[in-house]
């Protein structure tokens, strides 16, 4: 009875936003989510690394924005009409994803998730929760905490004090 | 007449003179031949006394009347200014503030007994010395001082049953302590980790709001031993007394019902068993006259009405929301005037005047000037100055300061823990400073000041100075440094040794112990804050704390200046002047490029280079305009390309993200188009 019961709650399902980077497909929980933004113009923050665009006025809180094509290293940014901001809560931290589209939210059961492969599409497997099967698509999970490491980033970034 | 409809009227005003009274009466001390400020001091007491008599406050009226009787002796120089006369002065105006104290809390007539000092008033004036009295603290049966609801008798039963420690504590602060929520609140966070605090008097939050003297009182219910949890109450600093008595629950219920039919039978002037020598103490415990209690009630719930505690994050809602605002309104004025709709421009443009109004107001709410604690340092440092027999010439910069409300609410016990041990162990007795060259009177500056993102606090004298071998020594005893690696410390890795809390604890032994007496707590307090205290000395001339505080949320005054397409803020603090430079007049140095400033040779910073701004068009090189600042009397030539102009500015953080720290970048502000605008912080661009 008992093993029933947790059986079934360990394969509870989730709530992903799915968006797109190139051809792929990632998925962040839903509950990291704070909202979906269009592009609109940001301010640059000199002195960091590249793929923080800087910084923006999100209902009178500023929030930094990343490019995570080139967070992860998949290429230069393209903004066109789909290009959207995912803002993303994690630890009291705020951080806009910039990514080449987002339209969609899936249920995806916990069972159908697998740890990451080493490399996918050039990201390191660190940044990665792992890898969901569906019927017909694959969609990678994001890892946000090691995603918007700031210690990373300043080491990346050789940001100087 | 209605009188509650002025009392909030009377509170203010009466605030404002006790204020002025207690700075006059600090420099007449300074200059006690000067009239003009005995009149002073003479106007103020009238007019305290006019208003007091006015509003039915019989006790506050009589003691001004009195003070105002010794003041006109003085003034037509029939009384000298001597020592004493200072002392009971001074005395007036602490009872004068408690009774004001009183009427704001209770909306009437203070209760408290004036007649001691008015006693030592009138005897002054008369020229008759008087013998202080002294004032024991007074150790009584504990049973005596607290009452228990039946409640409060069951749980006690219960835990002592359950084998746990019952302790009545009851403890009292140092007579010079001045902020005595602040300890006692660390005192409840002691016992806090001891067990659990089932009753307090007077209750918490009187406690919070610093209605009580010098005494409280608490029931703990604790595992641990009655010695563990005095040393935790002794801990806290400036705690003279703590005492622990075990309750018996056995013996509670019979001292109980004595205590409730003792009460009972003295119903007129019900005696007050804590501490009877202290004037003006537990007024709060005697139980209202039966007739007026109930008058008394409602005209505490009119003035309380007036002013609403908000808690600060509804602030930052509200901040934040207003933004949006201002950036909809910005858009509805460009709507607007593309409309040619003269109602809706009109329409449009009240709104803006109102929101702009609304604007100021809501980014003020949450700012308060330093000043608010600052101005009770000039006494505080007055008395220990007296009291340690030294003389200090006391200055206050930068009182105007504006200081987020939570960071002044917690502000103050950090630094009056530096001042005294400015006062205390830093400077010298006027016999030794003039052994050691120096004038005997010691020099104590408080300065206040903006920079960036950032208040500055600095408390700085020019004392003995810290010796940096003691510290390494101590540190090395208690094996907080090892002694191969002492001598490469740094200055300031010794000094920040202080604040560790080995130090705090450390007892007597030389004269750099009692500099770190409770400096552990001021760090940690300060680092609560998101602050930074550092210390900077020289042996022989002086120390100086320099306190670092961040503003949550601030606004500042900024120039607005434009670098390519990109805008930036720079603080109008660090700014001297801005300037337009002819080609020529830049000179090269070693390859820095560097202008000649009224004489001063000031180095140019290229923003455009130190922060990559890409450039679409190139610059016209005919002319730099230059924004000149400066870090202490160092000075920069920031080189921008052109000057927006001078505007008040809401300061915001980057977000938590990039809180590591931008080089040259101390934040951001939003802009009234919504765009977002970084901070310059002019400290990191001067080298």
């Amino acid at each position: 009875m008992l093993d029933k019961q947790e059986l079934e709650q360990n394969v509870k399902e989730n709530k992903y936003i799915v968006f797109r980077l190139l051809d792929e497909e990632y998925g962040v929980e839903v509950n990291q989510v704070r909202s979906i933004e269009r592009m609109q113009r940001i301010t640059r923050v000199p002195r960091t690394p590249g793929f923080v665009k800087g910084v923006i006025n999100l209902r009178g809180v500023v929030t930094p924005i990343i490019d995570l094509k080139t967070r992860f290293g998949l290429g230069e940014e393209n903004y066109t009409e789909t290009t959207r901001i995912i803002i993303v809560a994690t630890d009291e931290m705020e951080v806009g994803l910039i990514v080449d589209s987002a339209n969609d939210v899936i249920d995806i059961s916990t069972d159908s998730i697998e740890p990451p492969p080493e490399v996918v599409g050039g990201i390191r497997a660190a940044y990665l929760e792992g890898v969901a099967k569906l019927q017909d698509r694959l969609l990678i999970l994001l890892n946000l905490d090691k995603v918007l490491n700031s210690e990373e980033l300043q080491q990346l970034g050789g940001m100087e004090k | 007449m209605d009188m509650n409809q002025y009392l909030e009227m009377f509170i203010e005003e009466s605030k404002e003179h006790l204020q002025a009274i207690n700075d006059n009466l600090l420099s007449l001390e300074q200059s006690p031949q000067d009239l003009e400020i005995i009149n002073l001091i003479f106007r103020s007491a009238h007019t305290l006394k006019g208003m007091a008599a006015t509003m039915g406050f019989e006790k506050m009226a009589h003691l001004t009347h009195e003070m105002e009787n010794g003041l006109d002796l003085m003034r037509n120089n029939k009384l000298p200014v001597t020592e004493q006369v200072m002392d009971v002065l001074f005395r007036c105006v602490d009872i004068l503030e408690s009774q004001l104290a009183d009427i704001i809390e209770k909306g009437t007539d203070s209760t408290i007994e004036i007649e001691d000092t008015l006693k030592k008033l009138t005897s002054v004036i008369e020229g008759k010395p008087t013998a202080e009295p002294s004032s024991p603290v007074q150790s009584d049966s504990v049973r005596a001082v607290c009452s228990f609801n039946s409640y409060e008798q069951t749980v006690i039963k219960e835990s002592a049953a359950n084998g746990k420690n019952v302790f009545l504590i009851r403890v009292v602060l140092d007579q010079s302590c001045v902020l005595r929520a602040a300890r006692s609140y660390m005192v409840f966070n002691a016992l806090e980790n001891l067990g659990e605090i089932i009753k307090s008097e007077p209750s918490v939050e009187d406690i919070e709001e610093e209605k009580f003297d010098f005494e409280f009182k608490m029931v703990l219910v604790t595992d641990s031993d009655e010695e563990t949890v005095k040393q935790a109450v002794l801990q806290v600093s400036e705690v003279s007394l703590a005492e622990v008595i075990t309750i018996d629950p056995a013996k509670l219920e019979t001292e109980q019902a004595m205590a409730e039919a003792a009460a009972a039978a003295a119903t007129i002037l019900p005696m007050n068993p804590v501490n009877p020598t202290a004037a003006n103490s537990s007024e709060k415990d005697k139980p209202q006259a039966a007739g007026n209690g109930k008058q008394q009630v409602d005209a505490k719930k009119l003035s309380a009405g007036k002013s609403v505690r908000v808690d600060i994050e509804r602030l930052d809602i509200l901040m934040n929301l207003f933004s949006e605002l201002v950036i909809d309104k910005t858009r509805l004025e460009q709507i607007a005037r593309d409309s040619n709709n003269p109602e809706l421009v009109e329409t449009v443009e009240h709104m803006s005047r109102v929101s702009t109004d609304l604007q100021n107001i809501v980014m003020t709410i949450r700012m308060v000037p330093v000043e608010t604690v600052f101005n009770r340092f000039p006494r505080m440092v007055r008395d220990l100055a007296k009291e340690l027999n030294k003389k200090i010439d006391f200055e206050i910069l930068g009182a105007e300061t504006e200081l987020d409300r939570t960071v002044i609410d917690e502000i103050g016990d950090p630094l009056v823990h530096i001042l005294r041990n400015a006062l205390d162990h830093g400077l010298e007795t006027p016999e030794e400073r003039i052994k050691a060259g120096k004038n005997d009177t010691g020099r104590l500056q408080l300065v206040a000041y903006h920079s960036g993102n950032h208040v500055f606090i600095e408390i700085s004298e020019d004392g003995r100075g810290i010796d940096r071998n003691k510290i390494l020594k101590k540190a090395i005893e208690r094996g907080l440094v090892d002694s191969a690696r002492a001598e490469s410390y740094t200055n300031e890795q010794v000094f920040d040794l202080l604040f560790r809390s080995g130090f705090s604890t450390a007892e007597k032994i030389s004269d750099v112990s009692g500099r770190g007496v409770g400096l552990d707590v001021v760090k940690s307090k300060i680092e609560s804050l998101g602050g930074r205290v550092v210390v900077n000395s020289v042996l022989g001339e002086g120390t100086k704390f320099i306190i670092q505080l961040p503003l949550t949320l601030s606004i500042i005054q900024a120039m607005l200046v434009q670098i390519s397409d990109e805008k930036y803020a720079i603080p109008l603090t660090s700014i001297i002047e801005t300037a337009n430079l002819k080609r020529n007049e830049i000179k090269s140095v070693h390859g820095q490029m560097v202008m000649d400033f009224r004489g001063r040779v000031v180095p140019l910073v290229y923003l455009d280079q130190v922060f990559s701004i890409p450039r679409s068009v190139p610059k016209d090189d005919e002319e730099e305009n230059v924004v000149i600042v400066r870090k202490g009397d160092k000075l920069a030539a920031l080189v921008v390309d052109s000057f927006i102009g001078q505007q008040e500015v809401v300061l915001k953080s980057l977000g938590k993200y990039l809180s590591g720290g931008i080089f040259g970048i101390s934040g951001s502000t939003i802009l009234g188009d919504g765009q977002v605008a970084l901070i310059l912080d002019c400290n990191a661009l001067i080298h």
